[in-house]
C-alpha cells in the first residue's frame, strides 16, 4: 500500500474525530476508529517530528525539461 | 487718465481673485530643490523650492505633511504638487503644497498609478480570481534571486515551521531590465511542469527601483494566469507592487511569505493532542457506558461460570480495551512526552482501571470476535486470548442469558 500523504492522513484523522464526537457509532465501532485515530496522530506526529526540508533548484535542461540540482549551501 | 488711488488691501485682494480663477494655477506639479525646509510648532511646513534660474515660496499646511511618505530635507530633488495662490498679508504668492514625492521617484510613481489603474480595470484585482493556498502544501516553488537574503530567509522558516514540503527554488534576476522577463518566464515553466502546488514570487527589501520589476505588466499577467496559487513576497512591509495586487495571497515580506505558505508544526502538533484527547474521551464515555450495561445484566441474571455471553462479552471489551491502551503505548513509545498527561487521564477514570484488570477475548475458528452465543455452537472449536499466549478449547455448552 502506498504511504498515505500527510494531509490524506490529517484529513482522515479528523473525520474520525468528527464520527466519534458525533457519539452515534457503535461501541466496537468507536473503539477500531480510536485505534485508527491514535496510529495517524502517532504517524502523523512522527512524520513531523522527522521530517527534514528538501530543497532542490530547478535548472532547464537542454530540451527544456526541470532537472534539480543540490544547492550549495544545502549539502 | 487718472485712475482710482487704490489700498494695499484692494490691489492685493485683486490679484488674489484673478490668480485663484487662472486654472493653470492648479493640480501644478512642480520639480525643484528644496531650501530654507522649516516645520513651524503649528505643524505647518515651510520651504523654498528653487531650481538654477528661479524660487517658489511654498507651504504645506499641516493636514497635508502627515501625509508624507518620507522627510523632506534641504537640498532634495523633489516635484510638489499643489495649487499656486496669493497670500494677502505679505503680497506674495506661493505654491499651497499638497503633496510632494521624491524626484525621479516620480516617473515611476506615476507608470505605477497607471498601471494599477489598467490592471484594475482589466479585473486582475478581482478577489473572484483568488486562489485557495493549500492548507499541506507538497512541493513550494520558490521564485527569488539565489543570491539574496530573501531566498534564505525563506528557506529557514519553512524548515522550521513546516519541513514536510519539498522546495524547489527557481533562481531569476529580481532587478535590471531582464528581471521582468525571467521572473514572468519562471513562473510560466513553473505551471508548465506543475513545480509545485504554491509559488512564491518575491524578493527582499530595497528602493522602488530595486522593487520596479514587481510593478511590470508582463509579471503581473504571468502571476494572473498561474494555475499554481501564487504568494507575492516583496520587499519590506510599507512596499506595496502590482505584483501584491494581482498575487492570490500578498506577503509583507518574503519571511512572511513563507510563514503563510505553510502551516506550523507546532501548531499542527498541539492540534494532533487535541484530536488523540478528544477521541479519548468520546471512547471512554461509550465504554464505561457499555460497563454499566454489562453490569446491570450481570447482576439481573443469574449467571456463573466462564463462558456466560456477558463474561465473554466483557471480556471482549477488555480486550479490546487493551488494544487501545497499546495503541496508545506506540504513540507514547515516540519518545515524546506529549501523550503522558492524556495517558495519566486516561488512567485515572476508574470505571476503566477495573475494565482493564484483563482476561481475554474469544475469537472463533477464523479468528472472528465473539459477540453472541449465537455464534458458536456446541463443539466449536474455539480460541481464548489471553494476555500472553492462546487457549484453545472446544464448545460443551452454551447458555443464552434471554431465555
Amino acid at each position: 500500500m502506498a504511504k498515505k500523504s500527510f494531509e490524506e492522513n490529517m484529513i482522515r484523522l479528523e473525520q474520525i474525530v468528527r464520527t466519534l464526537e458525533k457519539g452515534d457509532v457503535p461501541l466496537e465501532e468507536s473503539l477500531k476508529l480510536f485505534q485508527e485515530g491514535t496510529e495517524l496522530v502517532s504517524s502523523c506526529g512522527k512524520l513531523l517530528d522527522e521530517a527534514e526540508l528538501t530543497v532542490k533548484k530547478i535548472v532547464p535542461g537542454t530540451d527544456g525539461t526541470p532537472t534539480e540540482e543540490t544547492l550549495p549551501y544545502e549539502q | 487718465m487718472a485712475r482710482d488711488v487704490l489700498s494695499v488691501g484692494q490691489i492685493n485682494e485683486y490679484i488674489r481673485t484673478r490668480m485663484d480663477s487662472d486654472p493653470n494655477l492648479t493640480g501644478l506639479a512642480i520639480r525643484g530643490e528644496i531650501s530654507n525646509y522649516k516645520v513651524y510648532p503649528s505643524g505647518h511646513h515651510y520651504f523654498t523650492l528653487k531650481d538654477e534660474t528661479a524660487a517658489l515660496k511654498c507651504v504645506m499646511f499641516r493636514g497635508s505633511a502627515t501625509g508624507l511618505k518620507f522627510r523632506p530635507e534641504n537640498g532634495m530633488k523633489i516635484v510638489a504638487m499643489g495649487r499656486i495662490a496669493v497670500f494677502p498679508r505679505d503680497g506674495a504668492y506661493q505654491l499651497y503644497c499638497t503633496g510632494m514625492i521624491p524626484d525621479g521617484v516620480g516617473d515611476l510613481y506615476i507608470a505605477f498609478e497607471q498601471l494599477k489603474k489598467k490592471l484594475q480595470e482589466k479585473g486582475l484585482f478581482d478577489p473572484a480570481y483568488k486562489k485557495p493556498l493549500p492548507k499541506y502544501p507538497k512541493c513550494v516553488c520558490i521564485i527569488t534571486s539565489e543570491a539574496g537574503a530573501a531566498v534564505h530567509d525563506m528557506l529557514r522558516i519553512l524548515r522550521k515551521r513546516y519541513p514536510l514540503t519539498q522546495v524547489r527554488l527557481l533562481p531569476v534576476r529580481v532587478q535590471g531590465v531582464e528581471a521582468p522577463g525571467e521572473i514572468a518566464s519562471a513562473i510560466r515553466y513553473a505551471n508548465y511542469y506543475k513545480l509545485g502546488d504554491l509559488l512564491i514570487v518575491g524578493r527582499g527589501g530595497g528602493s522602488i527601483e530595486d522593487l520596479w520589476a514587481f510593478n511590470d505588466e508582463q509579471v503581473a499577467m504571468a502571476i494572473f494566469q498561474s494555475q499554481i496559487p501564487v504568494i507575492s513576497a516583496v520587499g519590506h512591509e510599507p512596499d506595496v507592487t502590482i505584483s501584491d495586487f494581482v498575487a492570490d495571497l500578498r506577503a509583507a515580506t518574503p519571511s512572511n511569505g513563507a510563514e503563510l505558505a505553510v502551516p506550523d508544526r507546532e501548531a499542527l502538533l498541539q492540534n494532533l493532542d487535541a484530536m488523540q484527547s478528544s477521541m479519548q474521551t468520546c471512547v471512554i464515555k461509550s465504554l464505561a457506558s457499555a460497563r454499566r450495561h454489562l453490569n446491570t445484566l450481570a447482576d439481573s441474571n443469574a449467571l456463573k461460570g466462564p463462558e456466560s455471553a456477558i463474561i465473554i462479552r466483557r471480556n471482549n471489551l477488555t480486550h479490546l480495551l487493551q488494544r487501545l491502551f497499546a495503541a496508545q503505548e506506540r504513540a507514547t513509545n515516540r519518545g515524546k512526552t506529549r501523550f503522558l498527561s492524556a495517558t495519566a487521564k486516561l488512567d485515572a477514570l476508574s470505571p476503566l482501571k477495573v475494565l482493564s484488570r484483563g482476561y481475554s477475548i474469544t475469537e472463533n475458528g477464523q479468528g472472528a470476535v465473539i459477540h453472541s452465543v449465537t455464534q458458536v455452537k456446541t463443539g466449536d472449536k474455539i480460541r481464548i486470548r489471553l494476555e500472553d499466549g492462546n487457549v484453545w478449547a472446544f464448545v460443551e455448552e452454551k447458555e443464552n442469558e434471554n431465555g
